[in-house]
C-alpha cells in the first residue's frame, strides 16, 4: 500500500532509524490511554529536527497517507489513535529541547516534544512558574497538552494550557511554515490562530514550536481538609468561599465511594463515613495565604464540615494529598478496566451532579467512583469494569451515555479537559448546535482538503 | 496444534495480569531504556501491547516480539510507579520463558545457566585457572580498571577489575561460626561478592564477626538463579535453586539459623520473590525451604540497622586526612523490590571519613539489569552515562551502591569516563570504621 518510494524519500530525510515499518513497531502506536478499539497505522515517523516536519507532512499528505500526529500517546479521548490503517503516526517525542526561558519577560520557547513536568521543573528552577498541571505531566508533551488544551488542579485559579499559549509555529498540510502570536504581552498581528490551534486534537498541523507565558511563583501557600456528612454542603462551601472572593489554587472534592476505594487500597485513615471530603489550598503573599486560610476555614464551619484539618508543615500535607494523588490510582486497581470521565457542570450544579452519577452508577449496577476538581464543576466519574466482559461494558457505554445527558442537562459540557476525540464525537451536536458541526466541517475541509489531519476526531468531516 | 498457538495458550494464561494495563503510559516517565530511545515499544506499555496481541494472535512475529520484550532491565521501576499496580515483573519473566520454550535457549546461556552455574566447584576451578593468566590479555585503563581487546567479542570494550585470585568459599571453604550475642545467619554471598568483588564479601564477615554474629556459610551454595530466570530459562533456574534449596535446607535442620543475609539486592529479592513466586516447581522439603528462606532473607544492610541497631551504636573514629565524599546509588532491586534505602545511607553516616552527598536521581537504574548489559552494551552505556554524569555533578570521590552488579557497571562508566571516582558498597565503608 505504501510506495517503497516514499519509504526512500522519507528514510533520506529522517535516518532510516526514524521511519518504522515492523509490524511490532507500528502496533506500539495503535493505541492511546483512552478505551478505544487501537488501529494500527502503515507507518511511524520520528523527526529529530522541527525543520524535518514540514516536508514529512508534505510528503505523507502527496501520498494521501491520513496524519495523527502523537506526543506522548497519553490522551483519554482517542485523539492520538490513528483513525485507518493508512495512516502515518509523527512521533513529536524527539523534538524535547526548551529553547529559550525568559525571566525578563516572562516567556518561554519550546519544541513541541518536551515533557510538562520537565519543563515546570526547569522553569521553577529559574524562579518562574508554568501552571498548568495535567494528571499525566510526568510523560505528556507541551504540543500535546496545547493540541488537548489540557487542564489540571490549578484550573480555578490559573487557568488551563489555553491560558499560557502566547505563541506557535507550525506546519499546514502543503508543509509550509505558519506563525501566528509573538513573544509580547499583547499581539492583534493577523488571526489568533494560535488560539484555534488550541484544543484542536491534531486537525490543523503539525505544532513545531510553541511560546508559552510563565507567571511569578507564589510566594507562600496554605493547606486545608474538611469532611462533610452531606455533598450539599461540602459543595455549597465551594460556592461560599467564592463568594467571599476566596479564588484557592486547588479546590479538590473525593465522594465517599472514592474515599472509601483509596481507604481500602492505601489504608491510610481517611474519613470513609464522610459523603465527602475537600482538599482547599490558598497560595500567594504570605499575608494574603493567612486572610483566606481565615475565611476558609470560616466557610467551612459555617458549611457544617464535620472535620477541619490544617496540616502542620510540608509533610503532614503530603499526607493529607496523598488521599487526591492516590484516588485515580486506587480506583484503577480495583477492577482491570477504568473509564475516565470528565463532564464537566457549572460549580453550583456539583451535588446534583453527584446525586445523578450515584443514581447512574445504581441503575446499570456498576461500580463508580467520583473525584476531581471541585472549584471548576470538572469531575471525573471514573467507571470501574472489565472490558473484557461484554455484557458489563455495554451497561458501562449506557452509562456514560447518561452521564453525558445529565452533563448537558445541568448546563454543563461533554469534556472539562479530556477532549472529545472519536470518544465524544457522536455527542457535539447535542451539545452545540448542527450549525457549529457544519461550520467547524467548512472550515477544516478549508484547511485539510484532503481530509487527513486526524479527519475522525470531534466533528468528523 | 501449532507452536504458535501453543505460544499463544502459553500466553493467554497472563490475560488477567494484562488486562490490568489502562495503558495510561506514565512508565515512559521511569523507564531507563525509553528515557533513551523514546521507543513506545520499549516501554512497558508498548511492550505488555505486544505480549496482549501475542497472546491473541493479533501479532504473529513472536521474534520480533521477544526482542522487543529483552530490550528491558527488568529494574522494576515501572512496576513501583504503576498507577494499575500490573504485575510487570511477573508478566515479563512469565513471558520470556514461554518465548524461549518456544524458540529454544540461546546455547551459551543453556550452558552458563544450567552447567556452570549449578557446578560451584567447576566455576570456582574456572576462575582460579583464569585468574593467573588475565594479566595477558588485560590493559590497564583506570586506577584499578582494565579492558580486554583479546576478548572484545565476549566482553565489548567494557574496563572491569582484575579477578582475585581466590573466591571467597575457597578461602574460607565451608563457615559456620558460633554466636555471640544470639544472633545467627545464613550468609549467601551470591556469586558476585564470593568470586569478583571477594574484599566485599570479606568486608561482610568481618563486619558481622565483629558484632558477634554467628555466621553460617556453606561451600556448595550457588548462583540465585535470576539471570536464569531473566533469560527465561525456567529449567535452569530450577535447577540452581534446587541446589541451593538442597544446602540450605540441610543447613535448616538442626535450627538456629535466625536470617539469611546477602550483600546484593538482586539476590535478596530473588530469594524473598522469586523462589516463592515458583515454589510450585520445588519438592515439599524444598518447598518448606523456599518458605523458610523467603521469611528469614535479608539485605545485609537492613539487617546491620533493623536487626543490629548499629546505627544507634557509637560512629567510627575520624582517621586523619580529607573526609571523603561519597553519594550513594539505589540498585533497584534494593529500592524497588525490597525497599531497603534509608538503612545503607545509615551505615555510611557511620564512617566520619565521609560525608554523605545525595545525587540526582539516586534511584534510577544505572543500566546493568545483570545480562542486559552483555546482550545490549550500546543501550546500557547510554543509560550507565546519565548515571555516572548524576554522579559527577554532585561533586563526590566516591559512589557507594548496595548490589554488586551496580558497583561493576558505575566503575565501567565511570573510568570510561577517566573519572577517579571509587566505587564502594556500604559495607565496605561501613566496615572501615571496624578494627581489623
Amino acid at each position: 500500500m505504501i510506495s517503497p518510494n516514499l519509504i526512500k524519500d522519507l528514510s533520506a530525510l529522517l535516518g532510516a532509524e526514524n521511519v518504522f515499518t515492523s509490524e511490532a513497531d507500528r502496533q506500539c502506536y495503535s493505541y492511546d490511554s483512552a478505551v478505544l478499539p487501537p488501529k494500527v497505522p502503515a507507518l511511524v515517523l520520528r523527526p529529530t529536527q522541527t525543520e524535518q516536519i514540514g516536508e514529512v507532512v508534505r510528503l505523507c499528505y502527496e501520498a494521501g497517507l491520513a496524519i495523527t500526529v502523537r506526543g506522548a500517546g497519553s490522551n483519554l479521548s482517542g485523539g492520538t489513535v490513528p483513525d485507518t490503517v493508512d495512516s502515518a503516526v509523527i512521533l513529536t517525542n524527539s523534538l524535547q529541547k526548551i529553547l529559550e526561558i525568559n525571566t525578563e519577560d516572562l516567556y518561554a520557547v519550546v519544541q513541541p516534544g518536551v515533557v510538562t513536568a520537565q519543563f515546570a521543573a526547569a522553569v521553577e528552577a529559574k524562579g518562574l512558574f508554568y501552571p498548568p498541571d495535567p494528571g499525566s505531566m510526568s510523560v505528556s508533551t507541551l504540543a500535546g497538552n496545547i493540541a488537548e488544551n489540557a487542564g489540571g488542579l490549578r484550573g480555578l485559579k490559573y487557568g488551563v494550557t489555553k491560558d499560557y499559549v502566547m505563541g506557535l509555529e507550525f506546519y499546514d498540510y502543503e508543509g509550509n511554515l505558519v506563525k501566528t502570536g509573538s513573544r509580547t504581552v499583547k499581539c492583534v498581528t493577523g488571526f489568533n490562530l494560535a488560539g484555534l490551534m488550541v484544543g484542536s486534537e491534531g486537525t490543523m498541523g503539525v505544532i513545531s514550536k510553541a511560546i508559552l507565558k510563565l507567571v511569578p511563583p507564589p510566594r507562600a501557600s496554605r493547606a486545608i481538609t474538611a469532611e462533610f456528612a452531606d455533598v450539599q454542603d461540602a459543595a455549597d462551601a465551594v460556592a461560599a468561599m467564592i463568594a467571599a472572593h476566596v479564588v484557592p489554587c486547588t479546590l479538590e472534592l473525593l465522594d465517599q465511594a472514592t474515599l472509601k476505594y483509596v481507604e481500602a487500597d492505601q489504608k491510610i485513615g481517611l474519613p470513609v463515613e464522610a459523603a465527602a471530603m475537600l482538599l482547599i489550598e490558598v497560595d500567594g503573599h504570605p499575608g494574603q495565604v493567612a486572610d483566606e486560610a481565615a475565611i476558609v476555614e470560616e466557610v467551612l464551619k459555617k458549611c457544617n464540615a464535620t472535620g477541619i484539618h490544617i496540616p502542620k508543615d510540608a509533610e503532614e500535607k503530603n499526607k493529607l494529598w496523598a488521599a487526591r494523588r492516590n484516588a485515580l490510582p486506587a480506583l484503577a486497581r480495583a477492577r482491570p478496566t477504568c473509564v475516565l470521565e470528565d463532564a464537566t457542570v457549572p460549580r453550583s450544579k456539583i451535588p446534583a451532579m453527584i446525586k445523578n452519577l450515584n443514581e447512574i452508577a445504581a441503575k446499570y449496577k456498576l461500580d463508580m467512583g467520583t473525584f476531581g476538581h471541585a472549584g471548576d464543576g470538572n469531575l471525573h466519574p471514573t467507571i470501574l469494569c472489565d472490558k473484557r466482559d461484554k455484557e458489563e461494558f455495554s451497561r458501562v457505554e449506557a452509562a456514560v451515555d447518561e452521564i453525558f445527558d445529565v452533563a448537558l442537562k445541568l448546563g454543563g459540557t461533554l469534556s472539562g479537559e479530556h477532549g472529545i476525540g472519536t470518544a465524544k464525537a457522536k455527542w457535539m451536536e447535542k451539545e452545540t448546535s448542527k450549525g457549529t458541526i457544519l461550520f467547524s466541517q467548512r472550515m477544516r475541509r478549508a484547511i485539510d482538503p484532503k481530509g487527513l489531519f486526524n479527519a475522525c476526531k470531534i466533528t468528523g468531516m | 496444534m501449532s507452536d504458535i498457538s501453543r505460544l499463544a495458550r502459553t500466553l493467554m494464561k497472563l490475560d488477567d495480569k494484562l488486562a490490568d494495563c489502562m495503558r495510561c503510559g506514565l512508565c515512559q516517565a521511569v523507564c531507563p531504556v525509553f528515557g533513551v530511545t523514546h521507543n513506545e515499544a520499549d516501554v512497558t506499555r508498548g511492550k505488555l501491547a505486544l505480549l496482549d496481541n501475542l497472546a491473541h494472535k493479533i501479532i504473529q512475529d513472536p521474534d520480533a516480539v521477544e526482542e522487543k520484550l529483552n530490550r528491558c532491565l527488568l529494574c522494576g521501576s515501572c512496576q513501583a510507579n504503576c498507577p494499575s499496580g500490573v504485575s510487570i515483573m511477573e508478566i515479563f519473566m512469565e513471558a520470556r520463558q514461554a518465548l524461549v520454550d518456544y524458540r529454544g535457549l540461546n546455547p551459551i546461556k543453556k550452558l552458563v545457566f544450567r552447567e556452570l552455574l549449578t557446578h560451584p566447584q567447576l566455576f570456582s576451578a574456572m576462575m582460579r585457572t583464569a585468574a593467573p593468566f588475565q594479566g595477558l590479555v588485560m590493559r590497564q585503563k583506570g586506577a584499578k580498571t582494565y579492558d580486554m581487546p583479546l576478548l572484545s567479542k565476549l566482553v565489548g570494550s567494557r574496563h572491569i577489575a582484575k579477578l582475585p585470585a581466590k573466591s571467597l568459599h575457597a578461602k574460607y571453604g565451608s563457615l559456620h561460626t558460633e554466636s555471640q550475642v544470639g544472633v545467627k545467619v545464613l550468609f549467601f554471598a551470591g556469586c558476585m561478592a564470593d568470586k569478583y568483588y571477594t574484599q566485599l564479601g570479606e568486608a561482610c564477615l568481618k563486619v558481622l564477626k565483629h558484632h558477634g554474629v554467628g555466621i553460617v556459610m556453606p561451600s556448595d551454595l550457588t548462583c540465585c538463579g535470576i539471570p536464569a530466570l531473566a533469560s527465561g530459562d525456567r529449567k535452569g533456574f530450577v535447577m540452581e535453586t534446587q541446589k541451593n534449596l538442597d544446602v540450605i535446607g540441610r543447613e535448616l535442620v538442626g535450627g538456629g539459623i535466625d536470617y539469611v543475609v546477602t550483600p546484593c539486592g538482586s539476590c535478596t529479592a530473588t530469594l524473598k520473590e522469586w523462589w516463592p513466586y515458583f515454589i510450585q516447581e520445588f519438592s515439599p522439603d524444598q518447598q518448606k525451604t523456599v518458605k523458610a528462606v523467603a521469611e528469614r532473607v535479608m539485605d545485609i544492610n537492613a539487617f546491620l540497622v533493623d536487626v543490629l541497631h548499629v546505627d544507634q551504636m557509637e560512629p567510627g573514629e575520624r582517621h586523619a586526612g580529607k573526609v571523603t565524599r561519597v553519594t550513594f546509588h539505589d540498585s533497584c532491586h534494593l529500592k524497588k523490590s525490597v525497599g531497603v534505602f534509608e538503612q545503607p545511607r545509615k551505615l555510611i553516616r557511620m564512617n566520619p571519613d565521609y560525608e554523605l552527598v545525595e545525587m540526582a536521581e539516586a534511584d534510577r537504574c544505572c543500566g546493568c539489569g545483570g545480562s542486559f548489559t552483555l546482550f545490549h552494551y550500546d543501550l546500557s552505556k547510554e543509560i550507565g552515562q546519565r548515571k555516572r554524569d548524576n554522579i559527577v555533578r554532585s561533586g563526590a570521590a566516591a559512589v557507594a551502591t548496595g548490589c554488586p552488579a551496580c558497583m561493576l557497571q558505575l566503575s565501567d562508566m565511570l573510568s570510561q569516563n577517566k573519572d577517579e571516582v571509587q566505587v564502594k558498597h556500604p559495607i565496605e565503608i561501613y566496615a572501615e570504621t571496624l578494627p581489623d
